[in-house]
């Protein structure tokens, strides 16, 4: 083989093993770290699956947060006003913009007796800004004007 | 009134726009010299009138005129001056009004250099890059009017600006980066006019490098700035999330990481055209998508401007129409053009393409971390989002590969190097580094096998560089600033690598309940927590946190404040932060507990400071690089020559 073909050989080679590998490689990677948003309807009537990763969010129920007077664990409910709730326990620090009423997306997992232990709680990061996954849900739920309100305040 | 100045000049800096690209990109035959002249012209009254309407919208901010709508909404009487100034550009509107005017400058730059190159050539960047700003201009005057009135129901006091927002990282953050995310549009000029005028050669190749490292530099300058805010300024104690923001602007960077090596084998080698001209394109696209995905909500985001789908359909279609017209361009031009030039695979061309393509695949897994959502979304109408673990998993292989890489580069030569040269590294500097490193690693706890490799890829990396520098100094060979900047900018890979692996595995991260006068420790630290008090601020209040700290015989005290802003009520947390080149310690108030207790965040970071440090090596390097003599020669050249040829000073 003239060492011309032989460079380009390799150089085929090399690519093709390096775009086969990226593949392969996101492919598993994607099955392994895909987190799936669930809404507060679908965490209670079982569609979300247990002992998962997942994201579920909804509004933090006035009067549900508890903490722990001993340590940083803190359970808190999340409903959707639609009459789905469900029970979060986290033991850490919540975010500044964690209030009764706020709506937030919480990232963990659902144990055995369907209660999210959440590794992370995301709340609003502005006053105006609400995550997209919310506002729809605000949006479906009837709240429109509340909705709209949110979106619109950011210019 | 001065609004309204400012909204005029907008429009007529997009009415110059607009002759501009026309006269720049069709000046043709005996006319080009007087139009390249009114170009030139054009261009220098887009940088008035841009900078005339960013000055109407920063006095708009001084004077407290809260009829117009942008300015009440993102700022307050009370707010400090300073802060009232960099609030012009705290939101969208404002923030692009910058990304213009940045435009304008980098142009107005252009012209400066103008002696440089070829008119027509000239012509044609200035006229696309008139083009672009054009673009730019209508998505302000159209979607995002920054001067837009609220008559009659002006509000008496603006809604203050996000107090996150409030903070000198936010003053010098987004003017940095957008000098970063619009100088790419330099070389997509660049590109744009070499195909126009079918010169892709190394003359092409040399005009570009300068201004893309340029761009390059500031750009890794803003995202460096922009980790080290979230890093003191979220709280978290965290410098990189994944997030899609974040990502927006990594994307353009290793594209045009990966351009700034492929110009260097076009421009030398006079190969690696096709992809060099792939890589300006790309480069500047990415840039628009990074716009497109931080100013039209379909991502979420911690720091994602509000949700307007007509500003993301305008973007999306300015995106489509430059993606789609440069390639068509170079699907018309670049054909045929192939370049017959071989090399060893022991070659600077072939670790070049090594680095390319390493680099093309990071940037290949960022794009689909951050788009596959939104294509998730538009199938199947569920939501997900993607964790880091997903980004770490490739990242960590794929920057120890480019580090193995980076380390040869010093023995390399252009087209092939003999075996001798290179053994020399392999028998000496590959075991010292490893053993070197492997000493490093015994001291680490958790010890895991990627910290140890990428502590010896960086020591490696780091030896191969000295070691080839003391053998220049032994020859008294010169140090040609190019040579200079390029070592400086790849030990700083080696300082980032180090930096990234410790701090990632060897951080400590303790969220605590302390009421005062609690002891805890932290690593080797010991933090005592004595109580927290009220402090009044311009525009806040503050509980602050007094806690002092015990390391070894070093005692220091950390005040983190929680605080309460008047205008708004927004809550912000303020770390307090002991920095120090081989340790950061960290503490953040969480939320107030039952009898005076809090909850604490504190964190113990070792070496994070290297991850900046090491930026600021890339960045600094790439402006050593341009500052080498051989892009100024050109110049003086050049006007001997023009001098020679028609006997008056100045031809431009």
């Amino acid at each position: 083989m003239n060492p011309k073909r032989k460079s380009r050989l390799y150089l085929a080679l090399f690519l093709l093993v390096a775009v086969a590998g990226t593949t392969a490689a996101l492919m598993v990677a994607m099955e392994e770290n895909i987190n799936m948003f669930y809404p507060p309807d679908q965490v209670v009537d079982g569609t979300a699956p247990l002992e998962r990763t997942i994201r579920a969010g909804g509004m933090v129920k006035d009067g549900s947060v508890s903490r722990d007077p001993e340590s940083l664990q803190v359970e808190f409910t999340i409903t959707d006003h639609m009459g789905s709730d469900f029970v979060v326990s986290f033991t850490g620090i919540l975010p500044d913009l964690f209030r009764e009423g706020q709506g937030i997306i919480v990232q963990g997992e659902l144990d055995q007796q369907r209660k999210f232990m959440a590794r992370e709680v995301l709340a609003k990061h502005d006053e105006n800004y609400m995550p997209p996954e919310l506002m729809d849900m605000v949006a479906e739920s009837g709240n429109n004007a509340e909705a709209k309100s949110a979106a619109k305040a950011t210019p | 009134m001065i609004a309204e100045l400012g909204q005029l000049s907008l429009a007529l800096a997009a009415c110059l726009a607009l002759t501009a690209s026309a006269a720049g990109l069709f000046a043709h035959g005996p006319s080009t010299q007087l139009l390249r002249q009114s170009t030139v012209s054009m261009v220098v009254g887009q940088f008035v009138f841009a900078a005339l309407a960013f000055t109407a919208l920063v006095y708009s901010f001084v004077t407290d005129d809260f009829s117009v709508s942008y300015v009440a909404t993102h700022s307050n009487s009370l707010l400090p001056l300073p802060y009232k100034i960099s609030a012009t550009w705290g939101g969208h509107e404002g923030s692009f009004l910058l990304w213009i005017l940045i435009m304008t400058i980098w142009m107005l730059l252009l012209t400066l250099r103008r002696d440089n190159y070829p008119v027509r050539f000239f012509s044609r960047v200035l006229g696309t890059m008139s083009l672009m700003n054009l673009g730019f201009l209508c998505f302000a005057i159209f979607t995002s009017n920054p001067f837009e009135r609220l008559i009659p129901m002006t509000p008496a006091d603006g809604a203050d600006l996000n107090p996150l927002l409030q903070d000198f990282g936010l003053i010098v953050h987004p003017p940095l980066l957008y000098a970063g995310y619009v100088g790419l549009a330099v070389p997509f000029s660049f590109a744009v006019a070499a195909l126009l005028e079918n010169r892709v050669d190394a003359a092409w190749a040399r005009w570009s490098r300068p201004w893309t490292n340029f761009a390059w530099a500031f750009l890794t300058v803003g995202i460096a700035l922009g980790s080290w805010w979230a890093y003191y300024e979220l709280g978290w104690g965290g410098w990189w999330f994944w997030d899609p923001v974040e990502n927006a602007s990594f994307m353009p960077w290793l594209a045009a990481t990966a351009l700034i090596h492929s110009l260097a084998v076009t421009e030398k080698r006079g190969t690696f055209k096709s992809w060099t001209l792939l890589l300006a394109i790309a480069g500047f696209s990415l840039s628009l998508l990074g716009a497109f995905i931080v100013r039209s909500g379909v991502l979420t985001s911690v720091h994602a401007f509000a949700v307007d789908p007509e500003r993301g359909m305008y973007i999306l279609i300015f995106l489509g129409a430059v993606v789609g017209g440069s390639l068509t361009l170079y699907g018309l031009r670049a054909y045929g053009e192939r370049a017959d030039v071989g090399f060893k695979i022991l070659s600077r061309e072939f670790f070049m393409l090594i680095n390319n393509v390493i680099l093309v695949v990071s940037l290949a897994v960022v794009m689909w971390g951050t788009l596959a959502p939104i294509g998730y979304e538009a199938i199947s109408g569920g939501r997900i989002s993607i964790g880091v673990p997903f980004f770490n998993m490739f990242f960590v292989p794929l920057m120890l590969l480019l580090g193995l890489a980076v380390a040869l580069v010093p023995v390399l030569n252009w087209k092939r190097t003999p075996w001798q040269s290179i053994k020399s590294t392999l028998t000496a500097a590959l075991p010292v580094s490893a053993l070197l490193g492997g000493i490093w690693w015994y001291t680490t706890d958790p010890k895991s096998a990627g910290v140890l490799a990428a502590l010896i890829v960086a020591l490696w990396i780091v030896a191969t560089h000295l070691l080839d520098l003391v053998k220049r100094l032994r020859q008294s060979r010169s140090l040609p600033l190019a040579y200079v900047g390029m070592s400086l900018a790849h030990i700083g890979f080696a300082v980032s690598v180090i930096g990234i692996a410790i701090t990632a595995t060897q951080s400590v991260e303790e969220d605590v309940r302390m009421a005062p006068n609690d002891v805890t420790t932290l690593g080797v630290e010991e933090v005592r927590f004595l109580g927290v008090r009220e402090v009044q601020g311009p525009n806040y209040v503050a509980q602050q946190g007094v806690f002092v700290v015990t390391n070894g015989s070093r005692t220091f005290e950390l005040r983190p404040e929680k605080r309460r802003y008047l205008a708004g009520g927004n809550i912000m947390t303020e770390a307090g932060i002991d920095a120090g080149l081989f340790a950061d310690t960290y503490i953040s108030l969480g939320e107030p507990l039952d009898g005076g207790a809090w909850a604490v965040r504190l964190h113990y970071k070792p070496m994070v400071r290297w991850v900046w440090l090491g930026s600021l090596m890339f960045a600094f390097g790439g402006m050593l690089a341009v500052m080498d003599k051989r892009y100024r020669k050109l110049r003086t050249r050049r006007d001997v020559s023009i001098k020679a040829a028609l006997g008056s000073g100045s031809a431009g």
